[in-house]
């Protein structure tokens, strides 16, 4: 019942995305007004009955109603309650319906609150976010329709994937995919400019609060992905270069390029083509994504999908949206004039810098994600790993971080270094200390040497823009900028640290034995098997003593799952303000000694911290950017009200 | 006149670098995956061409019958992958993945030594019917039906 009802409710959104494609189009040919009324109520209405549908899911995986049959492949009756609601989007058909659901939000939304740009742009965006609405509409109904039916229904549910049964999974996906889909506003923006000749100041300050937006989920997602591998996978890494990683890190370097070059054409009304075509680029990019992970071409604990129908469509897609929207932009590009000019030194050059930067360091990414699937067409398996990604990334990151300290303290059009050199005294100083305290020290690599240098560099420079401004009176998408690049000092290093000063036993233990792993002092007092409501895993009892410290218990397990039989380890974490230590229980030997893997990881949190710092500076210029829209609004409103009463 | 100009070389200059970063930057890219990358060998690729000792690779086969040895310091372990053609002794220090047992599938990660061993830093095991490392898809019918049956 509710079931159908489910379905019902997508074959109706998906319907009316076709009216809202249709009704957008014809009235930017200069249709009726009752059409082109019709787009934002239409828009909003989709974007409803999208929830209902998703809402709809959720419901039958609460109730695990096997007669669904992605319920019986994906659930099973004996599941926390948290991972049944969660598991109706850890699934191929489920997540796709979460995306579009999220899209459709996004279209409504734009089309109840976004009135800042003249109504046939508003009209041409909304077709064209239909357009793209439309194609995975019809990917789920045609090809993976979540609320496919079994008769009869299934005894018992096959279960979901334990590496996905964690509290992580509640929130990873719809997070990253919020992000991911977000961006779809600012391609649809960047089109509907295009079409009817808008891409100007206007365009770009009405599409950076959604850009900033998705940016700012897709941070959270990243920085919480992270984590998520970093506990669950029990490697003791925190970045693989696994190409579902990358497939989440390419929309974000395209995303912040967009972020920055959104603000040069907002405030300076230059880099009018590259705005635009970078709006393209991020929902591209979020489009590749998709396909990576979701057309079973990669392996992993993503890739739900098998079936290479559903490969080949999701490809199509990509096609269709990506290569509609360069063709928009070939036939347009003529049309959008020169923007303002600028000197090379000047806050424009460093934020162009940074875009060409940001957009190497994607194509780097993108060629060594997409390199082994190309080699493996041809015959060749080979994968692309740490060796290739970080120096690689380095050549780029390393330039862009010295120009990030730089480039915030220059004036728009036209600047002297020569004016900002004293400033950046004491940061660079600080940097070349560093860097030459941890060189000189001998035991730590390049890449981490540099990390540590210029993590210290920025972290002052970062707050230098604040100098000599009357802290009250700052704004607050300054103060967003400040935080965010703070951020990324903070989070350089600690993957620096990370890299420079992790230390790692792996020992065999019998019962009673204490282990030292850098400061640490571990306990082994024993292993006892315990039971959950899904699992039974053997658990080790330690604890842990840092230096002459009270000893803290950890317990490390070794899980089995029943439903799908599957085992993993749970690893056991200690957090201090300067590190933290990271326990793995393996397997027991012949003589009864049990296999701990032990890591003393310093400063290895602030790496999430940092991602969470450069998110925080998201929310604040984006709460910044709307309380002054909305003040302009009112404003506005009140010189109109005036003029009316003085008219009367 | 004279500043039209300028704005056009301006733009040219500014496109001409971004041109130059980005062809700097994918020839670079194919040199270093030229180089960086890992290769994926079977045992009888690997005994007939083996890889440089220092050259990161992947080794992917069967855990022969029997092979699986325990060093006494309890966390390494020795055994052999073999593809019925070749086969190749592989040392491993660290928690073997929970599948990772003889007679079943496995890709080792890491290096060939000079003296012919093989010194792995990550193995991975099939985990699921649903997640097979992408090496083992493409073993023999017999060898990946002999997987799923003895994972099962």
């Amino acid at each position: 019942m509710i079931a159908s009802l489910g379905l019902a409710a997508l074959w109706m959104a998906a319907a009316l995305a076709a009216l809202q494609l249709v009704a957008g189009g014809l009235s930017l040919r200069g249709g009726n007004p009752a059409l082109a009324g019709l787009v934002r109520p239409v828009a909003a209405v989709q974007g409803l009955l999208a929830v209902l549908s998703f809402a709809a899911l959720v419901i039958v995986f609460w109730q695990t109603d096997l007669s669904v049959k992605l319920v019986a492949m994906n659930s099973h009756s004996a599941k926390p309650l948290l991972y049944k609601i969660a598991g109706s989007w850890g699934n191929h058909e489920g997540s796709m319906l979460l995306w579009v659901t999220i899209m459709g939000l996004a279209g409504g939304f734009v089309a109840l609150i976004e009135r800042r740009l003249p109504e046939p742009t508003m009209l041409a965006t909304l077709a064209a976010q239909a357009f793209v609405s439309l194609g995975f509409y019809a990917f789920l109904l045609i090809s993976s329709n979540p609320f496919e039916r079994l008769s009869p229904a299934a005894p018992e549910g096959q279960g979901l994937n334990p590496l996905l049964q964690d509290p992580g999974l509640a929130f990873h996906p719809p997070t990253l995919y919020i992000g991911y889909v977000g961006l779809s506003v600012a391609f649809s923006f960047a089109v509907g400019a295009l079409l009817t000749r808008e891409v100007g100041p206007a365009f770009a300050r009405a599409m950076r609060p959604w850009v900033l937006g998705a940016w700012l989920f897709l941070t959270i997602g990243i920085t919480a992905g992270s984590y998520w591998a970093y506990y669950e996978l029990g490697w003791g890494g925190w970045w693989f270069w696994d190409p579902v990683e990358n497939a989440s890190l390419m929309p974000w370097l395209a995303a912040t390029a967009l972020l920055h070059s959104a603000s040069v054409l907002a405030s300076r009304n230059a880099l009018r083509a590259w705005t635009v075509m970078l709006g393209v680029v991020a929902f591209s990019m979020s489009m590749v994504g998709t396909f990576l992970v979701r057309s079973g071409i990669l392996t992993s604990v993503h890739a739900f999908a098998v079936d290479p129908e559903r490969g080949s469509f999701i490809l199509g897609l990509l096609v269709i949206n990506i290569g509609a929207a360069l063709l928009v932009f070939a036939l347009r590009a003529a049309s959008v004039t020169e923007g303002e000019r600028f000197a090379l030194t000047s806050r424009e050059g460093a934020l162009v810098f940074n875009n060409v930067m940001l957009t190497g360091t994607l194509g780097i990414v993108l060629i060594g994600t997409l390199y082994p699937l190309v080699a493996e067409a041809m015959g060749l398996k080979v994968s692309v790993g740490p060796p290739y990604f970080n120096p690689m990334g380095a050549v780029f990151v390393v330039p862009m971080l010295v120009v990030l300290a730089v480039g915030p303290l220059l004036r728009w059009r036209r600047d002297r270094l020569g004016r900002v050199a004293r400033m950046l005294a004491v940061p660079g100083l600080l940097a070349i200390g560093v860097g030459a305290w941890f060189a000189g020290s001998g035991f730590v690599g390049v890449l981490p040497v540099l990390g540590l240098a210029l993590a210290a560099g920025l972290a002052v420079a970062s707050f230098l823009p604040l100098a000599g401004r009357k802290l009250r009176t700052v704004k607050l998408p300054l103060w967003g900028m400040v935080v965010a690049h703070f951020g990324v000092a903070v989070a350089l290093f600690g993957m620096a640290a990370d890299a420079a000063f992790t230390t790692e036993r792996l020992v065999a233990a019998r019962a009673g034995q204490t282990v030292v792993v850098g400061p640490w002092k571990v306990f082994l007092r024993d292993v006892v098997p315990i039971a959950g409501p899904n699992w039974t895993a053997l658990q080790a009892d330690m604890d842990a003593r840092y230096k002459d410290g009270p000893a803290r218990d950890i317990h490390p397990q070794a899980r089995s799952f029943w439903a799908p039989p599957q085992g993993t380890s749970e690893s056991a974490l200690v957090t201090r303000w300067n590190g933290q230590l990271y326990a793995v229980l393996g397997e027991q030997a012949e003589d009864g000694r049990w296999q701990l893997r032990l890591w003393w990881k310093p400063f290895v949190p602030m790496i999430w911290y940092g991602g969470l710092l450069i998110a925080l500076g998201g929310l604040l210029a984006l709460i910044g950017r709307v309380a002054s829209d909305l003040r302009r609004i009112f404003a506005r409103e009140k010189i109109a009200y005036r003029r009316q009463r003085q008219g009367r | 006149m004279n500043s039209a100009i300028k704005a056009k070389h301006q733009r040219l200059i500014l496109v001409l670098v971004a041109l130059a970063a980005l062809i700097g930057a994918a020839l670079m890219a194919t040199w270093a995956l030229r180089s960086q990358a890992s290769f994926f060998y079977l045992p009888a690729d690997m005994a007939a061409d083996p890889p440089e000792p220092d050259r990161a690779v992947r080794l992917g086969g069967m855990v022969e019958s029997g092979s699986i040895k325990r060093a006494a310091d309890g966390v390494t372990i020795q055994f052999v992958v073999s593809d019925n053609k070749a086969r190749i002794p592989v040392n491993f220090s660290g928690i073997a993945p929970d599948l990772f047992q003889e007679n079943s599938g496995v890709v080792a990660e890491g290096k060939l030594r000079a003296d012919g061993t093989f010194v792995a830093d990550n193995l991975l095991a099939k985990h699921d019917e649903k997640y097979v490392p992408r090496e083992m898809k493409d073993m023999t019918a017999a060898q990946a039906r002999q997987t799923v049956a003895e994972t099962r």
